[in-house]
């Protein structure tokens, strides 16, 4: 499949599903931060889970190597304080990178604005890349870049155990999700 | 009043972002992004507007060295997948509407300066992380990666306590 094409077809998956989880609504977004609406938790666990597992599987029957799949660096300051700001701009500001990109293709003004600000959060890291990149680098993350690999244990543990926890939040919080959300403001509260 | 359809189930709306995450992975090798775009989108901006800065920039000009367009990347054709999934998804579902989210006890002009400020927060942070909730969050996670989680812990964390410190503003 060429570049175009994957690119094309993956993002919309990638943006219907997130639309259809209700992910369009900076309202929906923090309501998960405020623990009144469980929905980013469960459906990120879900996606990460069946993709995880999809993945282990189809490297016991040979299909794919898991070692060949693009894994991301461990850098304990550079990942931490990326996590810390980009959760911070979610709580203030609705969104993440994604999610804002799908919120202002539902009409969300306010999306746009989160996209706008994205860009410029980039000017203003280039302007103090040169002062800020030695730190960021300077602490390297521990060994073990995967899971498996940093607590010694094996896959199938580790896939067990996170299905274990979202099994757990999703049966403590199942029932928040039945009432009625009238803290949600205005957005959120048109769906049932 | 013209009612739009129910959300989907947060278990089912997760099994098909899951599916499709892992046929990017077979497909590409990778996982899906969203930020990279938005810093492939700034150096073709800041290139445009003011070209010898850009590229005597450390960060910036590795995007545009030797007449490079940044945005010639799998990433631009995915986001651009993800805005077209995102307005049929809300179209089909009757939920596309101009609006504005944000606190409800703030004013239109008070929403729009926090859109602001959190995304700018973001889009730093996500260089910081080179990466977001997309890239490292779900896609780091889903191959168990340690940056992933440690990702997520950040994320959640500072989430959560300034989420809960702003409470206030959505009753």
């Amino acid at each position: 499949m060429s570049d175009i094409a994957s690119g094309l077809f993956l993002g919309l998956l990638f943006g219907f599903a997130l639309e259809r989880a209700g992910f369009a609504s900076g309202c929906k977004l923090t309501a998960q931060l405020r623990f009144q609406d469980w929905a980013v938790f469960n459906v990120m666990f879900t996606a990460i889970l069946v993709c995880a597992t999809g993945l282990y599987f189809l490297d016991l029957a040979g299909v794919i190597s898991t070692q060949a799949l693009y894994t991301p660096t461990v850098f304990l300051w550079a990942t931490l304080i990326g996590g810390l700001l980009i959760g911070a701009g979610m709580a203030v500001g609705g969104y993440c990178p994604g999610t804002s990109v799908v919120s202002f293709m539902s009409g969300k003004i306010d999306g746009f604005v989160f996209f706008i600000g994205l860009l410029i959060g980039v000017v203003a890291f280039a302007g103090a890349y040169e002062s800020i990149e030695p730190m960021l680098k300077a602490l390297p993350g521990p060994q073990g870049q995967t899971l498996p690999e940093l607590l010694h244990l094996p896959t199938w543990v580790i896939l067990a155990a996170l299905i274990g926890v979202a099994v757990a939040v999703g049966l403590l919080t199942r029932k928040s999700d039945d009432q009625p959300r009238a803290n949600l403001g205005h957005t959120a509260s048109a769906h049932s | 009043m013209f009612q739009p359809k129910p959300l989907w189930n947060p278990y089912a709306a997760g099994a098909l972002l899951g599916v499709a995450l892992l046929l990017t992975f077979l497909i590409t090798g990778h996982g899906l992004g969203a930020s990279g775009f938005a810093t492939r989108l700034t150096a073709a901006v800041s290139e445009t507007v003011a070209p010898a800065a850009t590229e005597a920039n450390s960060y910036l000009g590795a995007f545009v060295a030797n007449d490079n367009n940044p945005l010639d990347a799998w990433i631009t054709w995915e986001v651009i997948g993800v805005a077209l999934g995102a307005l049929i998804g809300a179209i089909t579902a009757g939920r596309f509407r101009i609006s504005m989210d944000g606190p409800p006890k703030l004013s239109t002009a008070g929403r729009l300066a926090l859109a602001l400020i959190g995304g700018l927060l973001a889009g730093f942070g996500a260089r910081v992380a080179v990466g977001c909730t997309s890239g490292l969050g779900l896609s780091g996670a889903a191959v168990l990666s340690t940056a992933g989680f440690l990702f997520l812990m950040g994320f959640f964390g500072a989430g959560a306590g300034i989420g809960l410190m702003m409470r206030r503003l959505y009753k």
